[in-house]
């Protein structure tokens, strides 16, 4: 039972690998693709309480681990929903694109479980590879071939920052002694004067700010949401940065002692992916690359919930990671949905969208107002509990940054739901989303609202959640 | 928590307030007929009128407690209650809110004819917010409301406006948003300072460090000034106003602008009073110079929604001016001048309205020589112009010249600047009145533009009925707000002669 999820999955992925042996026909692959999706949620709401040490000691199954496994694995089947068209992919390889999302999903499963630099670094690695290969299996038709060097620069930037991450590693092993990460941490706690185990920490977290795409480690993203298609995006912009937070949490929260020169740094890169997100969203015309920037701000913001070393902040950090991985599926469900053939969708594209497609406009306005953190959205509570525990530690001067932030983000947020309620559709095309899409949208915009109106219950249960871990 | 009045007769009035129109904006999403939207909103805001009748009834005006109190913990983990409640300072503008929106719902009846359901939702959401607005005291639910209200107005500039309507509702929504952001800061910086409260009351007359009060006023003034619009940050209010519809450009000039005064009556004094003594002076410049500025460009105006709006300017002005000389003639002299604001020019913008549905035209040039024709319209438009400049027996001339009489002790000077202003509104409103009525040798033929019909005689009535009740009686709306000023003014200049008793104590 502890490691249901994870077994789902692998006989998920055999049985997509089965298929796609056979010569199914698309529609049916989707379906089993969807069905399957519903197992794993399943299987990790039904693992949701079970805890115990696997691997010898390498892979920890906690309520903590088991929570997050449920979020990625309900991400996923999100996303599974409404991008069920795949309208971006060749159906040659539809069985194949699925075999490689299962398989990228239970890397990032395992990660949220490993508590040992090697497990940490394999499951890692599974997850990214994956999803290094589903880049390029978009289907443009042969026309610009994008996709290739989107693909290549996700995996030389992901590589990069792998080696980095390994580099640390290594020190960690070499200052400490040991690949458990509490007693790696632990000990490295004692040592903050020795520049190695700053170098080596910040080495091994650049590997999930790269997931994350903080700054420095952000340079993929808009050519990658730019060149993959539009369902892979939809997942690489949400499910992957659910695990990098819950590492993040898992490190940072075993930092004892004074972890002053941490701190600085991680306040230092809050607060520049923050005003780089912010300020380059600003010119963007491609919807897809708007949200990648706006995703580099907000990753800015977990940082701020992240910088606190509290429970109460690793808690709002992941209040805010959940809702932000909503708001935003919000936002890609109306792309996947808008786009006739899988192309790529331009602010314009969505003009007049309120006549084409009066649910869709809505999910999209609600999507971005409550990204742009306007209240009763799920995003001005998470913004406002993140800002005020900051402000708790005294940190004033990131706290009035960041709340600047937050006027900037507004405008490009605001310019698309002009275009989408004040400008006329001119020639283009009603848009007639399925009912399981309609659905899904009305599902989310609920609990976009419900968690921006009554916050107090998912924080509280957050809490108790990061308790397991400390 | 002794401020706090629980009124047994009444247990749950202003939240039914609150949710009324909330409740009937949800139901109304569900609906796809326009007529049935369109008596839904008249329904509903009407009954939320009539609902809000009992609370100036069994209002206690010798307290300046909170009444009909109500208080539910909402988040826990941060100590944010759902705690609402009204005192002398806020009943009239709910009052007024509440009115003043089946009015709005009728003006709206045939001038919206696209997405009828749409804009009733987004009005009964305003109205929702606005009193949310007026009744909260906790410092997170004023905030969220505040916040909230911004997307329905969006929606009504950008959705129903005028041809420049994308430039106009971006602006709104900047311009807002920006300005409040920092009061988020200084919200959570006195939650902290306050035992981790957000409780309204709780945070006032505090010894918070002179340094942090500066800081704490300068956010406060940014939120509040822009939203007031004070003179320099006016520059949204006349692109909102002009592209708003007319419903929207009554609830922005009639509620919207009131809350930014309403904020320095609510926050800004009681929370920041030492800062508000050193910083009274400049803002009493801006004012003067608001109130010259929007005098002299109403003046210049060719476009009549334009000039309207340019008037609003000078007459916010005027309340400002009224609330920081801080004493009693001035303070009561502005709350009363935002309730006469509210009617004079949410009625002069529906009559703008009512000639724009006919000529489809917002030029002064266009409108010239109506009087001939329209004798009923023309006899409100009267009353609401000579209202505007504050024409004795109506209902502005008892607010300015309180506001007037309390600069006059405060600082002569200060009161003497002033005084064009008051000369300039009389000069753009008769000017514009005398256009429209009779206009010149060249008026455009207007002989086959049709008298203002039932409905629009019931939506105007109303505001003639206030112009000279408040006018010619002002003594029970001065009795409701009397003794919740007194505290505010005893509060704050106890606050500083115990101050100063400190600082000589220190120097002896």
């Amino acid at each position: 039972m502890q490691f249901l999820p994870e077994l789902t999955l692998l006989g998920a992925g055999l049985v997509i690998f089965i298929v796609s042996l056979g010569s199914a026909r698309a529609a049916t692959t989707r379906n089993i693709a969807i069905g399957l999706g519903a197992a794993i949620f399943g299987a990790t709401l039904l693992s949701c309480n079970q805890s115990g040490n696997l691997f010898f000691g390498a892979y920890q199954v906690d309520l903590f681990s088991q929570v997050f496994k449920m979020l990625i694995a309900g991400a996923m089947f999100l996303v599974l929903l409404f991008g069920q068209k795949l309208k971006g992919i060749s159906e040659k390889v539809y069985p194949e694109y699925y075999l490689f999302l299962f398989m990228s999903v239970l890397g990032l499963m395992m990660l949220v479980s490993s508590v040992e630099l090697l497990s940490i670094f394999v499951a890692l690695e599974l997850s990214s590879f994956a999803v290094y290969i589903m880049v390029p299996m978009r289907d443009d038709s042969g026309k610009f071939r994008f996709q290739m060097e989107a693909g290549i620069k996700y995996l030389l930037f992901g590589v990069t920052a792998t080696g980095f991450m390994l580099f640390g590693m290594s020190y960690m092993y070499g200052l400490t002694g040991s690949t458990e990460l509490s007693v790696v941490i632990t000990k490295l706690s004692t040592m903050w004067d020795n520049p190695a185990a700053v170098i080596s920490m910040m080495m091994v977290l650049s590997g999930f700010f790269y997931k994350l795409a903080i700054f420095p480690f952000h340079f993929w993203v808009p050519d990658v949401y730019e060149g993959a298609s539009n369902e892979t995006t939809a997942f690489i912009a949400s499910v992957p940065k659910l695990a990098a937070v819950a590492m993040l949490i898992r490190l940072v929260s075993l930092i004892s002692g004074d972890g002053q020169v941490i701190l600085n740094i991680l306040m230092v890169c809050a607060v520049a992916s923050m005003f780089y997100g912010n300020l380059s969203a600003l010119v963007q015309t491609d919807i897809k690359r708007m949200l990648g920037f706006s995703g580099i701000a907000h990753a800015g913001f977990v940082l701020l919930g992240i910088l606190t070393f509290q429970i109460t902040g690793y808690a709002n950090a992941m209040y805010y990671i959940i809702g932000y991985v909503l708001m935003n599926l919000a936002c890609f469900l109306v792309i996947c949905t808008v786009s006739e053939k899988g192309e790529n969708v331009m602010i314009e594209d969505l003009s007049g969208l309120h006549k084409r497609s009066p649910i869709m406009a809505f999910t999209l306005a609600v999507g971005l107002f409550a990204l742009a953190g306007i209240p009763p959205f799920v995003g001005f509570m998470g913004k406002f509990m993140l800002l005020a525990g900051a402000l708790r530690e005294g940190y004033m001067l990131i706290v009035i940054l960041a709340a600047i932030n937050t006027a900037i983000a507004i405008y490009y947020y605001l310019s698309v739901i002009r275009v989408t309620y004040c400008s006329d559709p001119e020639e283009r095309a009603l848009v007639s989303p399925s009912m399981l899409t309609s659905a899904t949208s009305v599902v989310l915009l609920a609990v976009i609202l419900f968690m921006g109106i009554s916050p107090q219950r998912f924080v509280d249960y957050a809490s108790t959640v990061v308790q397991t871990i400390m | 928590m002794d401020q706090l009045l629980i009124n047994p007769d009444y247990p749950h009035i202003l939240s039914t307030l609150i949710f009324l129109p909330l409740a009937g904006a949800i139901l109304l999403l569900f609906v796809r007929n326009e007529y049935f939207a369109r008596y839904w909103a008249l329904g509903i805001t009407t009954l939320t009128a009539i609902l809000s009748i009992p609370l100036i009834k069994a209002f206690d005006p010798s307290t300046s407690s909170f009444q009909f109190v109500e208080q539910v913990d909402w988040i826990q983990s941060l100590n944010i209650q759902y705690v609402i409640g009204i005192d002398g300072i806020s009943i009239l503008l709910v009052m007024l809110t509440t009115l003043i929106m089946p009015l709005c719902v009728l003006a709206s009846w045939s001038y919206i004819k696209t997405r009828v359901q749409a804009f009733m939702v987004c009005l009964l959401i305003m109205e929702c917010a606005m009193l949310g607005v007026f009744m909260a005291l906790d410092f997170v639910l004023f905030y969220i409301l505040w916040e909230a209200m911004l997307i329905p107005m969006y929606m009504l500039i950008a959705i129903w406006g005028g041809p420049r309507k994308i430039y106009a509702s971006i602006k709104f929504f900047l311009y807002t948003l920006a300005g409040s952001v920092m009061l988020l800061v200084a919200i959570i910086w006195l939650y902290i300072h306050n035992g981790y409260s957000f409780f309204i009351p709780d945070m006032m007359w505090q010894n918070y460090s002179s340094t942090a009060q500066i800081f704490l006023f300068l956010a406060f003034f940014l939120a509040f000034a822009i939203k007031v619009p004070m003179f320099p940050f006016h520059t949204w209010l006349p692109a909102a106003h002009v592209e708003a519809p007319t419903a929207g450009s009554v609830i922005l000039a009639s509620v919207l602008l009131k809350m930014g005064t309403y904020g320095f009556l609510r926050f800004a004094i009681p929370i920041t009073p030492e800062a508000t003594m050193t910083l009274a002076p400049a803002i009493l410049w801006l004012s003067i110079a608001g109130i010259i500025y929007g005098g002299f460009t109403a003046l210049a105006q060719s476009d009549m929604k334009k000039l309207i709006a340019y008037s609003s300017v000078g007459h916010m002005g005027f309340v400002t001016l009224g609330i920081f000389v801080l004493n009693t003639a001035g303070v009561e002299g502005a709350i009363l001048q935002m309730i006469n604001h509210g009617i004079t020019t949410g009625a002069l913008f529906l009559c703008i309205g009512m000639i724009y549905e006919r000529t489809h035209s917002r030029e002064l040039r266009d409108a010239t020589g109506v009087g001939k024709h329209m004798p009923i319209y023309v006899t409100f438009l009267t009353f609401f112009s000579l209202s505007s400049f504050g024409f004795p027996a109506t209902n502005s001339f008892v607010g300015e010249f309180l506001i007037l009489a309390g600069t006059f002790k405060h600082n002569i000077w200060l009161a003497l600047a002033a005084i064009p202003g008051a000369v300039l509104a009389a000069a753009y409103m008769l000017r514009m009145l005398q256009k429209i009525i009779w206009g010149g040798t060249d008026n455009p033929d207007q002989s086959w533009i049709k008298d203002l019909n039932l409905r629009e005689i019931v939506t105007l009535a109303p505001f003639l009925f206030f112009v000279f009740w408040i006018g010619l009686g002002a003594e029970p709306f001065i009795n409701i707000i009397h003794v919740s000023v007194e505290n505010l003014l005893n509060n704050y200049h106890g606050f500083h002669s115990q101050v100063a008793a400190v600082t000589e104590l220190i120097i002896q």
